[in-house]
């Protein structure tokens, strides 16, 4: 594998941590605590949004974040051919 | 058949299974015992990282302190979900690639160091201490309560069975054993929970049932709350009727952001986690795993929110102006006609998690928020176990103030009973709470196992073979594979010893564990381990300077703070101590970035290493030794 192929390999790994992350900060951090109020504000079936986030919503939401990770590594391994 | 019976049917049954998985599974190799040969399917090591994770707190303690916190609990439940994202994308599959044992050999190699080594061991060694000690405390906790033994005989079974699959099977037996124990625990939670949802909201998941109505009227005290309210209004406003915050109305957000980074961080550096990502065959296989362990986690977790707000409207409807004497004898009627016997409540009152002060002399049971009985914690302290002519356990605590709004509390509640008691409050069957024990013991001699585990083999491995019969010459260990095997064997059984005899006399850190092993996690191996596969640049001056700087900070605020009296009034920037591994964190990858910038790089071969550590390919090979 050349040095060039490797850093183009690790940059687009880096850009795919990165975006999935930022999804990650946001409904943990985001939705469940800084904007936990403004959030609250809407409800569904007595639910407020926020406290949803924070207890329920944004654990569902690190499950699919590490699936789509999976698959998206898997394709970036194959097409720099480092797969296993 | 009665109910004692079938407890010791279902833990003797469980745990029959349990030794006869560490037969089959006997480990022959330091390959077996440390990583399981290496070979474990990612679906069946994810199971057995989620057992290995939830622990006896997550399992009867972590749905009673939200029931009782709200919506500030969503820390805890965010904390131990979310640190598994930074498992996936940031640790699982470098670590995997490296192929190693240990959380020590990856910091002793990337930074050529014995020191850096010889520090990891220690946190390692103190961190998981720490929280097993707890583990082994919960396990005599359940047989106590369930099988009427001692606690402290409690400990010592439970010693006793790890002993026997951990010494024997190593993580090979520990692998197989917890697969087994995530089923158990996980049917354990689950079938009371349905019974719960349907009962309190006629919802069969309890995820959907917290978006549900109430299918009962309740008298929350001052109010009587119809049927058909939404769960969740039902909730905030019984709760706020009886005193206390709404139950969805969040406390200190930024004390809730530092305490949820601190859990995350902490999650993904916690030593007996990690290696659970070294036993499966390639990288991709270690991203999966960590995918499928959040997977089993999340069928737990997102439960336990839901069995929280269940059992808070449930307990202030059973609870709430019934007449003692009656209510546990024959039962009483609810205004609906629903019958409610408070057989439950006079048993757990023998476990001591309940108890009454009937302070107004009703002979009714008033619960609002408050202390019911005068004690730094609100604490009962019994009178051995005499009861009053109404069949109620005696209390020695003193009257505490009266005057409360709206009236004053009369029960203390230990947050453990929520999970405990729920079968019983819910009228299920017997096997139902002979499950739960037999899912409580798995839930902590699972997470036990995992952590003494970690510290045999950082001791074995990592402080004997890789510092202390180093062969100056090679850089490898003096000791054969088989000397090695053996020192492991016997330093798991001394780590039993050690947790037993914790477990037994708990010293007060114990009771500090969220702050001490997630805070120090958080401090020292997450940023050192993030840092040597990210930074190329980090060295070995960096990388000492900063762990001990993570280290040495967030071991001295936690104490000076907790155990030297601090005022929480001089609390920096606010934090709490359970939330100062955040601090940490942030001071470690700050001391470390500036001193590796002041010094040399790092030697060819290293960088050399890194590189290799980044791609995927070439994990396979054999990495024995």
């Amino acid at each position: 594998m050349t040095e060039e192929k490797a850093r183009a390999y690790w940059k687009e790994n880096i850009s795919a941590i990165l975006k999935l992350l930022t999804v990650w900060f946001i409904v943990s951090y985001g939705a469940g605590i800084l904007f936990i109020n403004q959030l609250n504000q809407i409800e569904i079936s007595g639910v407020k949004l926020g406290f949803w986030f924070a207890q329920q919503g944004s654990i569902y939401v690190f499950v699919i974040l590490i699936y789509i990770y999976v698959k998206w590594m898997n394709k970036i391994d194959e097409k720099y051919d480092v797969h296993e | 058949m009665d109910l004692q019976t079938l407890i010791y049917l279902f833990v003797g049954v469980s745990f029959a299974l349990y030794i006869v998985i560490a037969i089959w599974a006997k480990a022959a190799s330091t390959k077996d015992f440390y990583v399981a040969g290496g070979g474990v399917h990612p679906v069946a090591n994810g199971m057995a990282t989620a057992a290995d994770w939830m622990s006896a707190a997550s399992f009867i303690s972590l749905a009673g302190i939200i029931a009782y916190k709200g919506s500030d609990g969503g820390a805890y439940l965010m904390g131990w979900t979310g640190g598994y994202v930074l498992l996936a994308l940031l640790l699982a599959p470098y670590l995997r690639k490296f192929g190693k044992f240990t959380v020590p050999d990856f910091v002793g190699d990337r930074y050529h160091s014995d020191i850096a080594r010889t520090v990891a061991v220690i946190a390692v060694i103190f961190i998981s201490f720490t929280y097993v000690a707890g583990q082994m405390r919960g396990v005599g906790i359940v047989f106590s309560r369930f099988l009427q033994v001692d606690v402290n005989t409690g400990v010592i079974i439970g010693m006793v069975i790890v002993f026997i699959y951990a010494v024997l099977g190593g993580m090979k037996g520990i692998t197989y054993t917890q697969v087994a124990q995530y089923m158990v625990m996980i049917v354990a939670y689950l079938i009371p929970a349905i019974f719960l949802s349907l009962m309190v909201t006629d919802t069969f998941l309890p995820q959907l049932g917290i978006f549900g109505t109430t299918t009962f009227a309740f008298d929350d005290g001052v109010k009587t709350i119809p049927a058909g309210t939404f769960l969740m209004h039902a909730l905030d406003q019984a709760v706020t009727d009886l005193g206390f915050n709404a139950y969805t109305m969040p406390g200190n957000i930024w004390n809730m952001f530092m305490l949820t980074v601190a859990l995350m961080v902490g999650t993904a550096g916690l030593p007996h986690v990690i290696v659970r990502f070294f036993t499966v065959p390639r990288v991709r296989d270690a991203r999966a795993s960590a995918g499928w362990a959040l997977f089993f986690i999340a069928i737990l977790y997102t439960t336990i929110a839901s069995v929280a707000a269940f059992s808070r409207v449930n307990i202030i409807d059973r609870v709430q102006n019934v007449p003692y004497k009656q209510w546990v004898t024959e039962g009483v009627k609810q205004a609906d006609g629903r019958i409610n016997h408070g057989g439950w409540f006079k048993t757990w009152e023998d476990g001591s998690l309940l108890a009454w002060n009937d302070r107004n002399k009703d002979g009714k049971i008033q619960y609002a928020a408050g202390k019911a009985f005068k004690d730094p914690k609100g604490k009962p302290h019994f009178d051995d176990h005499k009861r009053a002519p109404d069949g109620h356990r005696l209390t020695t605590n003193p009257l505490p103030p009266a005057g409360h709004k709206p009236f004053d509390n009369e029960v203390y509640i230990d947050r453990d009973i929520i999970v405990l008691a729920n079968p019983e409050i819910a009228n299920l069957p017997n096997w139902v709470i002979a499950l739960i024990a037999a899912g409580g013991l798995a839930a902590a001699l699972s997470t036990a196992a995992g952590l003494l585990l970690v510290i045999s083999s950082s001791i074995s491995h990592d402080l004997l073979g890789r510092v202390m019969f180093k062969d100056p010459a090679t850089g490898k260990s003096k000791l054969s594979d088989r000397q090695e095997l053996l020192a492991a064997r016997i330093s798991a059984i001394a780590a039993i010893v050690v947790a037993g005899y914790l477990g037994i006399n708990p010293p007060g850190f114990v009771a500090q564990v969220v702050a001490f092993a997630f805070g120090l996690a958080a401090a020292s191996f997450f940023p050192t381990i993030i840092l040597g596969i990210f930074d190329k640049r980090m060295n070995k001056a960096g990388a000492i300077a900063g762990i001990s700087t993570g280290l040495i900070f967030t071991f001295s605020y936690i104490v000076y703070f907790v155990f030297m009296g601090g005022d929480p009034k001089d609390y920096l920037f606010g934090v709490a101590p359970v939330g100062i591994g955040t601090i940490g964190m942030v001071l470690h990858f700050i001391v470390a970035f500036i001193i590796s910038r002041m010094t040399a790089e790092p030697p060819a071969h290293i960088q050399e290493m890194v590189e290799n550590i980044r791609i995927p390919r070439g994990a396979g090979e054999a990495h024995d030794h």
